[in-house]
């Protein structure tokens, strides 16, 4: 009995040392991009949409896992192995097609902290360069322990959104129903709704990101079962998020009069007739969540790219040690936060042009992630099992058919 | 003018002319047997039609930028050599360690100078490129001109590492030996330096860096790794080698890397070890992780008080595996109880003949608990000004020394 005692508090242990990266890369999934999308489906479709956060919880938690293993076992992160196994130029064009989307992603979470701190009044021009300052300083003045510690509190902050989601009293047992019964509707625009949030759900950087951070944070292949369910309780999480979001969206607006809405403080705004809280937890929740974007796509980026193209990175140096790592970091904070500051910039084509290139760069990443994930050389025991393949192919190939629809259908909107 | 260098990427594709100057191939992959020459390119492989063929490097009358020449044009077909080490394959875009500059780095391009010899024209390597300007060539390799890249990337700062310093991480034991690597220079380094590129590595990179390495540098520089990085590495070894570096660990950090296992494992490592570090690590492993009995070292230096100078000297200069790191020997009565620690600098001032005695203060020593917490550990070393703490168990006998650095990672461990 002690030493059963004995051997669950190493596990307790074990799991609370690996709690981090999963958990910050599903949450971040929810950026002002992730907001609108929900918020946009409740709006205009009520609780029809729910049912579809339990297939992208799925596809979530086996792009995500297959990441974390890699990291695990193999100790490296995504772009060192794309690197190793498929050579320099593979790994370059990747590195500039991500840097190009992850680009448009920063401007549009600046964009985010633009407007949702418009809706306090205060003017974009002090609250993203002071935004933008906050994100730099953090990064470059700290190392990792401390920066994870403030993005798992940021991710604590997301239950803003399940606040402002009670609040807005929503129809409970629609929304039950609705989230395990599929309805489908062969109508242009609630497939491209579909398209939308199931498009977006899994970005190319995530992949990026969850390997670096298993890597950074030093979890092992004997690590490895806690750091899964780490990683899947992160896919639950932001898909609770995401319900709540739609939900409130779906009391709020749908069920006086669907609509479209422009932007997430759109939405925020419509919760103004549910109390002074849930309209500000609202906002407050888009804030908190583009800043938070804000911060970690730069960061991760520049992880990326150093690792892949062999340059010194890491939070834990200083500028002098790694001029590259945090050069391209400054850049992408700079250049984000810069653009959404010029009168008439167009960032609804930029964020267009953004899914784009990530719908472009998805298929690739999580090809060249399945392929190497299946090398015994590499993986050893940890290899995908036949009928585990058979679901990640499958995932993968769902998921980028459906990003290439949205490439489509952004391309379209691009051109009109 | 005759071209005095050459880059892998320019190696690569380079047209292989027979002697009638008729072009036969083009170069693949370039080898070195480093146990015949570390910086010679002892094979070309030449892909001609649906074959390679191997070139030897005494086989080449001429080597430029425009192609190799031929002296002999009996080439052998290609077999895989378990002497070679092959350069595309294995070193490029691969780790490596690079002892001077103390980290790890990728390989993107290799360097070589062309010597021309009495009866052939030789290929030596000479540096590893890693920066931006080898990027360029390699992005570029194959879609312009040699020449044009080689222009293109002058205003670029090179950034390269000299072979002599460049260290392959090879998994494989067997072929560590035939390609004649050797972790001299890393054993070389300071064990914080090699701690760092350990930390950098995979978890295969790094049981493989371990291995190599003798027990003793293996455990200085795993001392200095993150306790669960440790734990992890000694569980990926072979127990017998586990347990050999952890005797050659301070039974302290040995009891701290065995907390980080899981209980079975611990167990089986214990087990392994000789009966005297066994016993000593066991009593640490009672000690609570965060207490004064869990910092403290149990290799100290103690003489009895009835001693003189001299013979304290004497049992310190014998005593060389622990002078390093202990600013002070600590006094004993018979029963073993402490008298009071004195720094080693007072023994080299004093008289030899005179006695400890006469050294001594006579305000009551400054010691701690074996059970206490480590916040009041920390508290005595800054209040005291300390660089060692005797610890001492309810019975006032000594169990053990605690020092500055053991405060130091405590601390920093907290941040």
């Amino acid at each position: 009995v002690i030493a059963a005692l004995r051997r669950f508090r190493y596990h307790i242990a074990v799991f609370f040392s690996v709690i981090g990266p999963g958990f910050i890369t599903a949450v971040v999934d929810n950026d002002a991009g992730g907001i609108f999308t929900y918020s946009q489906a409740g709006a205009r479709w009520g609780y029809l949409p729910l049912w579809t956060l339990l297939p992208i919880t799925v596809l979530l938690v086996v792009t995500q896992e297959m990441c974390s293993r890699m990291g695990a076992v193999t100790g490296k992160g995504l772009s060192d192995l794309i690197r190793e196994e498929f050579g320099l130029r593979t790994t370059f064009v990747l590195m500039a097609l991500l840097v190009l989307a992850n680009l448009t992603n920063v401007m549009a979470n600046f964009a985010g902290v633009a407007s949702s701190l418009e809706l306090f009044h205060i003017s974009r021009y002090f609250s993203v360069p002071l935004a933008a300052g906050v994100v730099w300083l953090l990064i470059v003045k700290s190392n990792y322990e401390r920066v994870e510690r403030l993005f798992l509190f940021a991710c604590s902050l997301y239950i803003c959104y399940i606040i402002a989601g009670i609040a807005v009293k929503p129809d409970w047992k629609e929304a039950a129903i609705y989230s395990v019964k599929p309805v489908l509707l062969f109508e242009p625009s609630y497939l491209q709704m579909l398209i939308g949030m199931v498009g977006t759900s899994v970005a190319p950087w995530m992949q990026f990101f969850l390997q670096a951070a298993v890597v950074e944070k030093g979890v092992t292949a004997r690590d490895y079962k806690e750091s899964r369910i780490e990683v899947i309780v992160g896919c639950i999480v932001m898909s609770i998020i995401a319900f709540f979001i739609i939900v409130a969206c779906a009391g709020a607006i749908w069920s006086q009069q669907p609509r479209d809405i422009n932007d997430a403080t759109d939405a925020a705004l419509a919760l103004k007739p549910f109390g002074p809280y849930a309209y500000l937890l609202f906002a407050a929740g888009l804030f908190n969540a583009s800043l938070f974007a804000s911060s970690i796509l730069p960061l991760s980026t520049s992880y990326t790219v150093c690792e892949g193209l062999g340059f010194e990175s890491g939070v834990n140096k200083t500028f002098r040690e790694a001029p590259i790592f945090y050069g391209l970091f400054t850049f992408l904070v700079v250049i984000g936060a810069a653009t959404i500051l010029i009168p008439g910039f167009p960032l609804v084509r930029m964020i267009l042009l953004s899914q784009v290139i990530n719908g472009a760069l998805l298929p690739l990443v999580l090809g060249y992630m399945i392929l190497l994930v299946n090398k015994k050389r590499l993986m050893k025991e940890w290899v995908n099992s036949p009928l585990y393949n058979m679901i990640a192919w499958a995932a993968v190939i769902f998921m980028s058919g459906l990003t290439l629809a949205l490439v489509g259908i952004s391309l379209r909107q691009l051109f009109e | 003018m005759a071209d005095t260098f050459l880059y892998l990427t320019e190696l690569l594709g380079l047209p292989v002319h027979d002697l009638k100057g008729r072009v036969i191939g083009r170069v693949k992959e370039a080898a070195i047997v480093p146990l015949e020459d570390p910086f010679r390119i002892d094979r070309f492989l030449v892909g001609a039609g649906h074959t390679w063929l191997t070139v030897r490097y005494d086989q080449i009358r001429s080597l430029s930028l425009h192609g190799i020449d031929l002296s002999d044009e009996l080439l052998t077909p290609y077999h895989s050599d378990e002497y070679m080490l092959r350069l595309v394959r294995d070193l490029l875009d691969q780790q490596i360690i690079d002892a001077q500059g103390r980290k790890v780095v990728r390989v993107t391009d290799i360097t070589f100078a062309i010597r021309a010899q009495a009866n052939f024209t030789g290929l030596y390597v000479t540096e590893v490129d890693i920066g931006i300007r080898s990027i360029f060539r390699r992005l570029f390799q194959g879609v312009l001109p040699r020449t044009w890249i080689r222009k293109l990337q002058a205003p670029i700062q090179p950034r390269s590492i000299a072979w002599g310093f460049c260290n392959i991480i090879e998994p494989d034991p067997m072929r560590r030996l035939r390609l004649n690597i050797s972790p001299t220079q890393l054993e070389e380094m300071h064990p914080a330096d090699l701690a760092d590129i350990v930390e950098e590595l995979g978890p295969d990179a790094r049981e493989a860096l371990i291995t190599s390495l003798d027990s003793e540098a293996a455990a200085e520089a795993l001392s200095e790794v993150d306790p669960e990085i440790q734990a992890s590495i000694l569980e990926s070894l072979e127990t017998e080698k586990a347990a050999e570096i952890l005797e050659e660990m301070s039974p302290n950090q040995a009891a701290d890397v065995l907390q980080e296992m899981e209980h079975a494992t611990s167990e089986e490592l214990l087990a392994e070890l000789d009966a005297e570090d066994k016993t000593e690590v066991e009593e640490l492993l009672e000690y609570g992780e965060h207490t004064a009995g869990g910092m403290m070292n149990t290799e100290y230096l103690s003489v009895p008080e009835s001693a003189t100078v001299a013979e304290a000297i004497a049992s310190l200069r014998a005593a060389t595996d622990l002078s390093d790191s202990l600013p002070t020997i600590q006094i004993v009565r018979a029963d073993d109880t402490l008298v009071d620690q004195i720094p080693v600098t007072r023994l080299f001032l004093a008289d030899a003949s005179a006695s400890i005695k006469e050294l001594l203060n006579d305000d009551t020593p400054i010691t701690v608990r074996v059970d206490s917490k480590e916040s009041r550990v920390t508290e005595i070393f800054d209040r005291y000004n300390l660089l060692s703490l005797p610890v001492v168990d309810a019975q006032s006998k000594l169990v053990g020394v605690i020092t500055a650095d053991d405060v130091i990672s405590v601390l920093r461990g907290r941040r």
